[in-house]
């Protein structure tokens, strides 16, 4: 099969103009050919991964869609045409079992920032992450009057859909932390909604400013990023319907941090501890 | 009381084990890899078969063990049971804990290898500072990630994910999708904002099916009635369809209202008026896989006037 596959490569990667057609293979044929080879490369994980993705590329510019196009509409346009034929029909019966029904495993909080996104860096796939994404990635206090938006996403995720985790992942540079630390300490506000927002991490900075009030504010910011997911994992088991399901160890809280200027990704678990009784 | 574990940091230095840590781990070997079929979710592990889907795995098929301690726990609610927790249940779960955490460290560790390293140039720019084009506000449904079907690269959008991609109008009041807006608009300066519906939309189907006149006391219900407008409109519009057609209009319809939403918002209404941010609706549709999208037409919009209807323009259908 290796050597098949290299043939067929060989063949498009020779060919004098790749937009304008290959010589002997249409422009169709060559997708086609190169869906099948993505469809039957099931050998060594590391081999097929590089394949995979020199392989995905190739599709791109042949459907003359490759990253970082400017025009906005051709840049969608051609993300979608990339992931229908490189995803959708490739896998035809998960996608029709995800029509019908979604059962992801997880429930994830990351920052709106365009650097991390989950599906990016832990390569989420579709249908294995319920993704709440949000400026900073915080989760406030339980709250029947306030913030509905994300009350509603926690207990879509956790009731309705039944998640067994909850990640809640921060990282590093996050304009939200950089903006809470930043916060004038008179309360006054320039902005309608962004100061209203990051103040629910102000226990986290309190925190920071407590234990690392020595270090410049840059290393105090890094600190912050990570105290946040504690903040906001803590915020988390306010929540009923959450604390109900980790009691019966049906639900389990994890913190992340995926940190872009070092290339390196923290992951923690948030675990129970009762000690035991002292008798007198 | 509940406190974090000590982290576990997967730093530079790891990248160089990646083959040996795959070699001693039964669960990961490739080989192996599990079917990608969740309807065996709940069935047992000698269904791996079908060389088409073993290469994109999923958590769903990692431990199948799981699914039917899930499914025990539905079916025994009382406190009892409860207490007689297994000893080796307990192990399975810290086993299935460890299968996790493993199976996210090849991951980060294969994202590392195959687009961080190969891009570094790229990744060091963006250390610096993000300057997407792109604000997208979609659904948080774990099948429409607009990075795996618009294919949006580290750097290129904004994402904001909300149950049933909602924009609430300015007047409700702070919210975290108008903070995010407002860092995206003011700060990051984007020049397009793209709300994206979907298909069998959990969200839409819960505000279609809301009592007229009971409040409800669910957050979902709180959050999704920002989209009532749409629902009343569908309703009117929709008449002699069944339910799930409604709520397929109504994907749409909340689309718009969302749209019309933004423009409540003076900074946007601002930079739309002079040219410097489009603002667009999409549809993704994953029972045909199809992508309709559209652009709101400012002009002609003001001209509708306070119907709360929007005109629209470059209407596209992709499929």
């Amino acid at each position: 099969m290796q050597s098949t596959t290299f043939h067929f490569l060989a063949s498009i990667m020779s060919s004098s103009s790749r937009h304008a057609g290959m010589g002997n293979l249409s422009q169709e044929e060559a997708i086609e050919g190169l869906k099948k080879l993505l469809i039957h490369n099931d050998k060594d994980e590391q081999l097929s991964k590089e394949l995979e993705t020199k392989i995905e590329k190739l599709i791109s510019e042949l459907l003359g869609t490759t990253p970082h196009d400017c025009h906005p509409v051709r840049r969608i346009l051609g993300g979608f045409q990339s992931f229908k034929t490189n995803k959708f029909d490739v896998y035809p019966e998960l996608f029709s079992e995800l029509a019908e029904h979604q059962t992801p495993k997880f429930l994830v909080f990351a920052c709106c920032d365009s650097r991390v996104s989950p599906s990016n860096i832990l390569d989420f796939q579709p249908g294995e992450a319920f993704m709440f994404r949000n400026i900073a990635n915080l989760v406030p206090p339980f709250n029947q009057l306030r913030y509905s938006g994300v009350g509603a996403a926690i207990e879509y995720a956790v009731v309705k859909l039944n998640v067994e985790n909850i990640l809640v992942i921060g990282h590093s540079r996050c304009g939200g932390i950089d903006r809470l630390m930043e916060l004038p300490e008179d309360g006054s506000t320039e902005n309608d909604f962004i100061d209203d927002w990051v103040q629910i991490g102000l226990p986290a900075k309190a925190k920071v400013k407590a234990e690392f009030g020595n270090l410049p504010l840059d290393e105090q910011k890094r600190e912050c990023e990570k105290e946040a997911v504690n903040l906001s994992l803590t915020n988390l088991q306010t929540y009923p319907y959450v604390r109900e399901r980790m009691a019966r160890k049906a639900l389990a809280l994890r913190g992340g941090y995926y940190d872009f200027v070092e290339g390196c990704f923290k992951l923690w678990e948030v675990k129970s501890i009762i000690s035991t009784p002292i008798r007198s | 009381m509940a406190v974090p574990s000590p982290p576990f940091s997967l730093s530079k230095h790891s990248l160089s084990n990646p083959p040996s840590f795959l070699a001693s781990n039964p669960s990961l070997d490739p080989s192996k890899a599990p079917v990608l079929r969740p309807r065996n979710a709940f069935g047992s592990e000698a269904n791996l078969g079908g060389v088409e889907q073993t290469r994109l795995r999923l958590w769903n098929n990692l431990k199948t063990n799981s699914d039917l301690r899930l499914q025990a726990s539905r079916e025994l609610p009382g406190l009892t049971k409860e207490l007689e927790s297994d000893k080796s249940e307990r192990m399975e779960r810290i086993e299935h804990g460890t299968d996790l955490f493993d199976e996210m460290k090849q991951r980060f560790l294969s994202f590392k290898k195959h687009k961080y390293m190969q891009n570094l140039e790229l990744y060091e720019k963006l250390a610096k500072d993000q300057a997407p084009k792109f604000m997208v506000i979609a659904c948080a449904d774990s099948r429409v990630c607009p990075s795996s079907i618009l294919g949006f690269q580290p750097g290129e959008a904004f994402v904001v994910r909300n149950v049933a991609n909602m924009v609430p109008p300015y007047e409700n009041g702070p919210s975290e999708t108008n903070a995010g807006l407002e860092f995206a608009v003011n700060s990051l300066k984007v020049e397009n904002i793209l709300v994206i519906g979907h298909s069998r939309c959990g969200g839409i189907r819960a505000l279609m099916s809301m009592h007229d006149d009971v409040e409800t006391s669910s957050l979902i219900g709180s959050w999704v009635s920002v989209g009532m407008n749409a629902r009343v409109r569908t309703k009117a519009a929709t008449k002699l369809l069944n339910f799930d057609q409604q709520c397929k209009h109504c994907e749409k319809e909340s689309v718009n209202c969302s749209l019309v939403n933004l423009l409540t918002y003076p900074w946007v209404e601002e930079k739309v008026r002079n040219g410097e941010l489009a603002i667009h609706g999409g549809y993704y549709d994953f029972v045909d896989c199809a992508f309709e999208k559209w652009t709101l037409d400012y002009k002609e919009s003001n001209l509708i006037g306070k119907s709360g209807k929007v005109a629209v323009k470059d209407r596209a259908f992709w499929f």
